[in-house]
């Protein structure tokens, strides 16, 4: 960090700041943006693959793409706010099991679907208040209070369901995620209006954008006043909520309440956040970047299964592209830090 | 050379971020000698002590141990060779023995290489004979008091049968038989051949066990003197010396009515009042419950006894953003562990207390808005960055501080309470920093200005209190207040600590 302090201590030739627009070019200052060089990553793939494949530029290829890829979006928009804050939740995955059992069971005993539905987004609620209040009240760190819960969440399931699958749910509960307007299903609308809301929010309103200082220094922000246990608690509930209608979702479009369903969502949507530009050491990270990193995770799947590569590279390729991620934005910080 | 010498410094010199801690130091340290360095909080005692351990490396000048010269690349390779550190933050592993904790990473071995517990014992009973303890060798050190704690601190520098012990502070957690015990100890050693260099703030100690005294003032050394020589006021004197200048500028109006005072319910050891455009001054050591005190008044560390009267309102805040609501704001003494977003731009930093005064109606905010505050205070804090999008880190710590202020006077407050406001920051940041304090209580802002500096507490405040032991122990005016008052009363030496007005 020696060299990081040489240009603060440069004496200033104009009092006006101007962001230094022209001094550097555009490429380079575009590519401090994370968004953008996902997106450059993204359209480069797409025009190879257009070439590779005569199916994958379809309606239908993006359809099914943007389809597998909604519900694990819906779920990013919380961790990424999480991360952002310097939280972190393992038990997203099993939350949205958990709340698309719930739901299909209360349907099964003769629930109206609406109430069903309140019902299994109130124990997502629930689940993330809990994660929440051992978190920020008691003070256990996220990764054992949250690994613990993802155990008992799953084990949960497995004792109300015996272990089998909840199927037989009427069209009127089906339709929420089998439906489309406009010709694209559901979910993708769900989503992606979901991921615009949640990126403006968390970049425009100021009760979001206070966990970018608590991602940045916890105590300088209590000491800046800001309500932090309570920010804490409402972050990992509004997780919550979103791993919920996630997991009802998925449970409408298949038909089917799976107990296994989620298992390793939360690995899949915390590399998707990563990718995007959040760290793991809070503060940064926005809810488009993780849209976007959960995009190229969905083309990239995408692209093996029409390439024809066996279905058993997917995990292979998925991580080492979270490694490559994170190692571009290391080295890139610190050459940006030398500068 | 100098047969008698055990230690020699030519020209240390060690420099950080915006300033020189150590300008220049020379002395040398003789055979069998306790040699006292003293000198006010920031003098670059430590930071010398740290150089001398091998913990730090000087930029420039030499180190000659036994007339030899010397360059200790860390404190294990100073250790090697027989200097031995007691440092002020205890390094004890609370999870351990007292056992191992003493004979950390070198325990008696049998040949099999496992350790032999009971020579482990015995040796670690005979080092605790030393100082009359009688505690099992096996017991866990997060079960000791403090002042053991301490103890066993040294007991660890002194099995290591050093040439030369450091002692920071060795004393601050010792009741008055363990600092009896204590040097009884380092005189045995003493007549052993071992020589000391002993730090510390309370002067009484300095006369009782130190043979020499070595002053320092500002990173550069004053002098070195017979300690036999001396006096408590001659060594004040010489410790605080530079004359006031004019960098603390001069009150205009006068400061105008009381309008905010605290005190605990059936408590008032540490009741205060200010006025508004005051400024008082706060004294005492390290760890005399000043930050607290000023934590407990904002709801940083909440006291369900603490009364808070503004303008009449009777107010207990359990929140800061309580009082921040309220006009009554805190700079925290430590910038970068609890002040500022380090990773975070100047703007963003800024704007951090304030932010909901920067949202609409829907809870958005404008960025336009946050930015041209930003720039504004970059002006008027004279903040020296090349753009308010950097992020803080990359500034010295003199802008990091104006960007503290910059945060804090943001929120236009009513009552400031500034823990430290110029630590670690050069002479030029200073004297703005105390511009603006100036010019912010001239505008009717009641300051409370905590501060270990005597010079910028006398250059600053309107009125002066003391503390110590978590208690108010002195108050003064202005006019009434000297740096020997000060510095007796807050290391509550003779009668005169009682000294000044009635509290």
């Amino acid at each position: 960090m020696k060299g990081g302090l040489e240009p603060a201590v440069q004496p200033e030739k104009s009092s006006e700041d101007r962001p230094q627009a022209g001094s550097r070019p555009l490429i380079a200052r575009l590519t401090d943006f994370r968004e953008f060089m996902i997106l450059a990553i993204i359209i480069f793939g797409c025009a190879l693959m257009s070439f590779a494949s005569p199916i994958f530029m379809t309606f239908g290829n993006w359809s099914a793409l943007l389809l597998q890829v909604s519900v694990e979006c819906i779920v990013a928009i919380g961790m990424t706010i999480l991360l952002v804050s310097g939280g972190f939740d393992l038990s997203v995955g099993s939350t949205f099991a958990l709340a698309g059992v719930i739901t299909a069971m209360s349907i099964s005993s003769g629930v109206p679907v609406f109430f069903a539905l309140i019902f299994g987004l109130a124990i997502g609620v629930l689940v993330g208040l809990a994660n929440g209040l051992i978190i920020a009240k008691i003070g256990i760190n996220p990764f054992v209070t949250t690994l613990a819960m993802m155990s008992i969440l799953r084990g949960t399931l497995l004792v109300i369901t015996g272990g089998r699958n909840i199927s037989g749910l009427p069209a009127s509960f089906k339709v929420i995620g089998q439906g489309n307007f406009l010709t694209v299903q559901n979910p993708i609308w769900i989503a992606l209006i979901l991921v615009l809301i949640g990126d403006i929010l968390l970049r425009k309103s100021r009760f979001f954008r206070q966990n970018y200082y608590l991602g940045g220094n916890e105590r300088a922000a209590f000491l800046s006043g800001i309500r932090v246990e309570r920010l804490k608690v409402f972050n990992y509930a509004l997780t919550g909520l979103l791993a919920a209608l996630a997991g009802i979702i998925m449970t409408a479009r298949l038909g089917t309440a799976s107990v296994t369903a989620g298992t390793g969502l939360e690995l899949a949507v915390i590399s998707a956040v990563i990718i995007g530009g959040a760290s793991l050491k809070g503060g940064e990270g926005t809810v488009l970047g993780s849209f976007l990193g959960s995009l190229l995770m969905g083309i990239l799947v995408g692209a093996l299964t029409l390439l024809g590569v066996d279905v058993y590279w997917n995990t292979l390729v998925i991580g080492s592209t979270l490694l490559i991620a994170v190692l571009i934005d290391n080295l890139g910080r610190r050459r940006r830090s030398l500068q | 050379m100098d047969e008698s010498n055990m230690l020699e410094l030519r020209g240390i010199t060690k420099e950080f971020p915006g300033v020189r801690a150590i300008d220049d130091v020379s002395f040398e340290l003789r055979r069998a000698e306790v040699h006292a360095v003293v000198g006010e909080n920031g003098a670059g005692k430590s930071t010398l002590m740290n150089i001398v351990g091998g913990v730090l490396q000087p930029d420039a000048g030499e180190i000659l141990l036994e007339g030899n010269p010397v360059q200790f690349a860390n404190a294990a390779a100073a250790g090697r060779r027989g200097i031995g550190v007691v440092f002020q933050e205890l390094s004890l592993v609370p999870e351990l023995s007292i056992a191992e904790n003493i004979f950390f990473n070198r325990q008696p071995v049998n040949s099999l290489g496992f350790v032999t517990t009971a020579r482990l014992y015995a040796q670690t009973k005979e080092l605790l004979s030393l100082f009359n303890l009688s505690l099992k060798p096996a017991r866990l050190v997060k079960d000791l008091s403090m002042g053991n704690r301490q103890l066993i601190e040294v007991l660890k520098a002194v099995s290591l049968k050093p040439k030369i012990l450091i002692l920071d502070e060795p004393t601050s957690s010792l009741g008055a038989a363990e600092k009896d015990l204590l040097f009884a100890n380092i005189r045995r050693m003493k007549s052993e051949g071992v020589s000391f260099l002993y730090i510390s703030h309370h002067l009484p100690e300095i006369f009782q066990i130190s043979d020499r005294v070595t002053v320092l003032r500002d990173g550069k050394r004053v002098g070195t003197f017979q300690t036999s020589e001396l006096n408590k006021e001659s060594l004040v004197k010489r410790m605080v010396g530079r004359e006031l200048t004019n960098m603390y500028g001069q009150r205009r109006r006068p400061p105008g009515e009381v309008c905010f005072w605290y005190d605990r319910l059936n408590d008032q050891s540490v009741a205060l009042e200010l006025r508004s455009g005051e400024i008082l001054g706060v004294a005492g050591l390290i760890g005399s419950g000043r930050s607290e005190l000023a934590q407990e008044i904002v709801g940083i560390i909440p006291n369900s006894a603490g009364r808070v009267y503004l303008d009449g309102q009777k107010f207990s805040f359990r929140h800061p953003a309580e009082a921040i609501q309220r006009g009554i704001v805190y700079l925290t003494e430590d910038r970068k562990d609890s002040g500022l977003y380090l990773s975070m731009s100047v703007q963003e930093n800024c704007v951090a207390p304030t932010l909901a005064t920067f949202a609409n109606s829907f809870g958005f905010l404008s960025d336009r808005k946050i930015a041209s505050t930003a720039v504004a205070a970059k002006r008027r804090f004279n903040i020296s960055t090349p753009s308010v999008r950097k992020p803080v880190s990359q500034l010295s710590g003199g802008n990091q501080q104006k960007v503290l202020l910059a945060m804090w006077i943001g929120a236009k407050p009513r009552v400031l309470i500034v823990d430290e406001p110029t630590r670690g920051v050069d002479v030029g940041a200073k004297s703005e920093i105390y511009r603006l304090l100036r010019d912010l209580a001239e505008g009717g802002v009641a300051i409370l200005m905590i501060s270990s500096e005597l010079q910028e507490i006398l250059g600053m405040s309107d009125r002066v209190i003391v503390f110590r032991d978590g208690r108010k122990v002195a108050e003064y005016d202005r006019e009434q207040a000297t740096e020997e008052s000060l510095i007796l009363a807050a290391t509550g030496v003779g009668p005169t600590a009682i000294q000044g007005r009635a509290t």
